[in-house]
């Protein structure tokens, strides 16, 4: 009887635990979508970058809204997997964080929604529109810039001697600066610098560019230097063969090396001459929900308000994209130093920066990229 | 009471044919067997077929001129291009209407970038024409030819016309013909210029340099299959966990750790010049060229050479080389008419895993390879992710793939496939 | 044969000892030499230690002390494919990738022989084994009869005097295994070859052998003719190892060295007349053996003043040419007798109580 009796319990716990099984399998995908109302994909690049933002944007965000934020570091593949995302009509991201270039080439796909700044957008504290907050930093129908970030060289102070490069043109001189420099694997940047030592004016570097023999002038140039390059393919790459001696100067994100200079206390120090400006910011892609979509639009206008810009200054050394920000920037969260002196906008330090032109690019980059890696197979 | 069964079919107990319910028996068996392997199938289907179909369609699939300017590629069929004209208004017309509707749904700007794949330029004249395009109306806006060359010189060019022309076809082999190298051009195939031509030479230094990773897998690999098949079990066992070891770390860290150590401030350089055996200026340059990727992507690959080796090797019993030694032979001969002769499936095998692997290779590669140590799949990656030119890296892949099924094909024939084992 | 002794010893063991880890020995104080042309088997059970000893003559273990001498030269530092010795291995090892014939033509090829002296030995060679049309095909593609005769072949090929088998039938099924067995004995006999066969199994070694080696422990408990071994054990070991035995445990009563006989008093206090073998003292215990088809218990058979042992019979199992029949005696209930299958011969029943004897010199008082 006994035994009896135990089984009928047991298998009455049995009964409850698959109904109970059965329940929650049926709950898990309403259960899921109520919750996926409340949360939200940002995509961005990692590391030092990804935690400003999340000190500045997501955790005020998320204590303001309850919305959950889940952070996805693909900002480097964002064009390619947001396509592939589009073509397989099924978009998991809100938000992404991507460079101008790429936010122009996801505009002219119909990969990411048009957002109108004076619309969608909070104006400046003291009224002006957001269209003339951000002036000419909106290059993009498709694209709110968040910081403007420059690529410039950083060198060893140890190994240049007593006479500390000041030009850009000191990449190309082996005879002053001998050791190994390391630069992108990629033709922006670097033609538009070899152009400019070869002589060109800086006025007419995409206009001899755009030609056939204005692109062999800029690779003969770079040719001078070919075998003392380390080329590049990681932001971090550049910070780290300064940090071990390996080269003597390398182009790389200023952020990056001002965290080798202040935070790691390389001797390492930055050449800011024809540092060139580019821009990071959001775009929303196509295909959200109307809900999703909304809350997207929303993060966005709370993200790129005038407070939120200048406080991400505070973690990481990149210019706020609005001009009212600018007065705002104060010092490093941990260092406490004056973030001001570390911008690349800062006027000494942008006392000669180069435009760089994102309608060429997007025109030339296949042609010239094609030269450029056969070039560099020879 | 055979001589009832004598006449007629054979007829099972219940009187039905023997080979009609021998046929129903079966019929239940494969039909258990198919549910069996059905989950397997389905996935293999899903993540295997599909998407190699879905890659050989993509490398030669052009909907998009002939979707987005349906209208104009109807009226360039009649317009003579070597008659070195431009074409008439009844093309820029119908382009106009085309436009009109793309630039509604957003498609112009991706038009224009495939366009600009076969001519560099063409991107930003579909941008800039189609904000003003967009606002025109079909019937009040006639005639356009003009307007249109006023938007933008480039619609008075006879060469755009004929590149929308010669790229109006639905399937096109231009991706195949991009990714040897060649172009398509309105006068036909051309090759690329020289300066362009980088896509033959990496397919060659791709298979050049994955047959020397794979000869280096197998010498490096034969001793250690061979200790690990011939060493007591304790000993074997740490060994074997020793080649195994890499798999259980990340591929960066491994090829991170290539060049702390291959580095001119590295750790090998460093020991050489403490040595004397370097000066300090005369360092060796061992990263960032095709030595750093062949010695990163050995110790990745090896222990692909090395299980199947050592598989082959276990079943391979010490008296063999025993026999050949009683038989007369030295340790040379009884290794290498013996023993060796019967490890070739094993290396066959590794051959294989290693040489596939090593072809379809790009991280290290990338993050090594410099210059000169770079593969063709770095390309493939660079298509997909950076230029968005995904019907060139279809190309590329197609050919690659049948590359590999080509190699396979001659190993067949020559060593014989059936000569493989993996244990 | 079996008279060539140490006079004109071909193969020699000297004081020959072998550890492989430094503190156990597996051959013990070795001393064995074998005459040219002779067949002697090392039988014994497995880790007896009569493989080593092959081993050690084939060259693939060396001697840890002691010599090894082949015609007269140490060849202790002699590498294998110097000795000149043929080998059958156990699984044959025959190299799965050559042709039967490549096999055999393998050792005259690292002989650098040439193409058409070795054709024609290795058709001589697979002529002798009845293998002359297999020359083409792969080890794979023969039977495990086949291949033995291949791999014997391929031993005896390059003329070898000296061929060493190891246990090279233990794969075969019982018909093949003894067919081989003669098979082998008369090519040895035939090519006049010295021979050194490994076995377990006792009665491939006693149909074989001129001479065979009973191993145990590392030692040879005894070396002498199939005949002498079977009919006079030196030792309880030999005795139970070869042939079946039935054995009686005891006291030794009364020893008469002079007559070469001794009684033995049983533990249930019967008088049975043995010959001591290896028992010397008054009291000292001792473990009787005698062979089943020497048990007699037909009374006309058994010596008038033979001592007799009561038994009954449990058991009679009919098995063609023999009866079995198992007794209880002296309080051993497998006492097994063996009786020819013959016109004349009683079968004995289960229940029946009867009196069996024995000759004095079939009963052996050994060690116990």
């Amino acid at each position: 009887m006994r035994v009896n009796e135990n089984m009928e319990s047991t298998n009455m716990k049995m009964k409850t635990i698959l109904l109970t099984t059965a329940a929650a399998m049926i709950a898990a995908p309403a259960f899921a979508a109520s919750h996926m109302a409340n949360e939200m994909t940002i995509v961005s690049w990692g590391g030092a970058y990804s935690k400003s933002q999340l000190l500045a944007y997501d955790e005020p965000y998320s204590e303001m809204t309850g919305t959950t934020i889940i952070h996805d570091d693909s900002s480097a593949e964002a064009v390619a997997k947001l396509r592939a995302m589009n073509e397989a009509g099924n978009v998991t991201w809100d938000v992404v964080d991507v460079v101008a270039a790429d936010a122009i080439r996801l505009c002219d796909e119909g990969l990411a929604l048009v957002i109108d700044p004076d619309k969608d957008l909070a104006p400046a504290p003291d009224g002006t529109p957001a269209s003339e907050d951000f002036g000419d930093l909106l290059v993009s129908e498709c694209y709110i810039p968040q910081i403007v970030y420059s690529t410039t060289f950083g060198y060893r102070t140890d190994m240049v001697g007593d006479t500390p490069p000041t030009d850009i043109c000191a990449v190309f001189d082996l005879e002053a600066y001998p050791g190994k420099r390391s630069l992108e694997k990629r033709p922006i940047n670097n033609m538009e610098w070899a152009l400019l030592c070869d002589g060109v004016a800086k006025g007419d570097v995409y206009d001899v560019l755009a030609t056939p023999e204005g692109q062999d002038k800029a690779l003969a140039k770079l040719d001078t230097i070919k075998d003392q390059v380390i080329w590049w393919n990681a932001g971090a790459d550049t910070p780290q063969l300064l940090a071990d001696g390996e080269v003597v100067m390398g182009s790389t994100y200023n952020g990056r090396l001002f965290s080798v200079i202040e935070e790691q206390d390389q001797p390492v120090a930055m050449l800011w001459d024809a540092q060139v400006f580019d821009l990071d910011g959001w775009i929303i892609p196509a295909g959200l929900s109307p809900e999703r979509e909304a809350r997207a639009r929303d993060y966005v206008r709370f993200a790129t308000d005038t407070q939120r810009l200048a406080d991400q200054a505070k973690y990481i050394s990149y210019g706020p994209a609005r001009m009212s920000s600018a007065p705002l920037v104060g010092k490093h969260a941990e260092l406490g130093i004056d973030m001001a002196p570390h911008m690349p906008t800062d006027p000494n330090n942008a006392k000669n920066t180069f435009l760089y032109n994102y309608e060429f690019w997007a025109d030339y980059r296949d042609d010239i990229d094609a030269k450029f890696q056969a070039w560099l197979a020879q | 009471m055979s001589d009832t069964a004598q006449s007629g079919p054979v007829l099972a107990a219940d009187g039905t044919p023997l080979k009609k319910s021998l046929a129903r028996a079966l019929r239940l068996q494969k039909t258990r067997a198919l549910l069996l392997i059905a989950p397997l199938l389905l996935f293999v289907l899903v993540s295997f077929i599909v998407p190699i179909g879905q890659m050989l369609w993509r490398s030669v699939e052009n909907d998009i001129v002939s979707d987005t300017l349906p209208l104009t590629v109807q009226a360039l069929k009649t317009w003579d291009a070597s008659a070195g004209e431009l074409p008439d208004e009844a093309v820029y017309a119908a382009f106009a209407r085309d436009m009109i509707v793309a630039v509604k749904a957003k498609e112009h700007t991706k038009l224009g970038t495939r366009l600009n794949y076969e001519q560099t330029g063409i991107s930003s004249m579909f941008r800039q024409s189609g904000r003003k395009v967009g606002k025109w109306d079909p019937v009040a806006d006639a005639p356009f030819k003009q307007k249109l060359i006023d938007v933008h010189d480039g619609w008075g060019d006879i060469n755009t016309w004929r590149v929308i022309q010669t790229h109006a076809r639905k399937v096109t082999p231009g991706y195949f013909l991009n990714a040897i190298d060649m172009r398509l051009t309105p006068d036909g195939a051309t090759t690329q210029p020289e300066d362009k031509r980088i896509l033959i030479k990496l397919f060659g230094r791709t298979l050049f340099m994955s047959l020397i990773i794979m000869g280096s897998c197998i010498l490096l690999g034969y001793p250690i299959a061979w200790l690990l098949a011939n060493l007591p079990m304790r000993q074997a066992n740490i060994l074997l966990i020793l080649v195994l070891l890499p798999f259980w770390t990340s591929l960066l860290v491994r090829t991170s750790a290539w060049k702390v150590l291959l580095q001119s401030q590295g750790v090998i350089n460093e020991i050489l010049v403490w040595l004397g055996l370097i000066t300090d200026e005369g360092r060796l340059v061992m990263i960032n060229n095709q030595f750093g990727t062949i010695v990163a992507m050995t110790h990745i690959l090896l222990p692909f050479m090395i299980l199947p080796m050592y598989s082959v090797m276990q079943t391979i019993p010490q008296t063999y080389l025993r026999a050949a030694k009683s038989l007369g032979a030295t340790n040379w001969t009884a290794f290498w008419r013996v023993y060796f002769p019967q490890t070739v499936p094993g290396i066959g095998a590794g051959s294989i895993l290693v040489f596939i692997l090593s072809i379809g290779y790009y991280i290290t590669p990338e993050i090594v390879g410099g210059t000169k140590g770079v593969f063709i799949s770095n390309r493939i990656a660079y298509h997909i992710s950076s230029s968005l030119n995904w019907g060139l890296a279809a190309a590329l892949g197609t050919i690659l793939l049948a590359v590999v099924l080509l190699l396979y094909w001659c190993y067949d024939k020559i060593v014989g496939i059936d000569n493989v084992k993996l244990g | 044969m079996a008279s060539t002794k140490t006079d004109d010893a071909f193969v020699e063991f000297d004081r020959v000892q072998k550890s492989y880890d430094g503190e156990t020995l597996v051959v013990k104080d070795l001393n064995l030499s074998i005459g040219r042309g002779e067949f002697l088997t090392m039988l014994g059970p497995s880790g007896s230690g009569k493989t080593t000893c092959l081993m050690m003559l084939a060259g693939f273990e060396t001697a840890t002390h002691g010599d090894i001498r082949l015609g007269g030269t140490e060849i202790n530092n002699i590498p294998p494919h110097k000795r000149g010795i043929g080998m059958v291995f156990q699984n044959y090892a025959l190299f799965p990738h050559m042709t039967v014939a490549e096999n055999l033509s393998f050792p005259l090829e690292v002989r650098k022989m040439g193409k058409s002296e070795r054709e024609a030995k290795v058709q001589r060679a697979l002529d002798m084994v009845q293998m002359g049309d297999f020359g083409g095909r792969r080890p794979a593609q023969l039977s495990g009869g086949q291949q033995q005769r291949i791999a014997l072949a391929r031993a005896l090929v390059f003329e070898a005097e000296l061929v060493l088998m190891d246990e090279p039938l233990g794969a075969l099924d019982k018909q093949l295994r003894e067919h081989m067995q003669f098979e082998i004995k008369h090519i040895a006999d035939n090519l006049g070859i010295t021979v050194v066969y490994v076995t377990h199994d006792q009665t491939e070694a006693l149909t074989m052998s001129d001479r065979v080696a009973v191993f145990e422990d590392g030692r040879i408990q005894q070396l002498d003719p199939p005949d002498t071994l079977y009919e006079q054990p030196k030792n309880s070991f030999v005795a139970q190892f070869i042939g079946e035995n039935n054995t009686l445990m005891g006291k030794v009563e009364k020893i008469d060295n002079a007559a070469n006989t001794a009684e033995v008093r049983l533990d249930d206090g019967s008088l049975i007349d043995t010959i001591p073998v290896n028992v010397s003292e008054v009291g000292e215990r001792t473990l009787v053996s005698i062979r089943p088809e020497r048990v007699e218990f037909n009374k006309d058979r058994l010596h008038a003043d033979a001592h007799t042992l009561k038994a009954e019979v449990l058991e009679f199992i009919y098995m063609g040419d023999i009866y079995r029949t198992r007794l209880r005696v002296a309080g051993n209930e497998n006492f097994i007798v063996k009786t020819r299958n013959a016109p004349d011969q009683r079968r004995l029943k289960a229940g029946e109580i009867l009196d069996i004897g024995w000759r004095p010199q079939d009963c052996r008082a050994l060690d116990a």
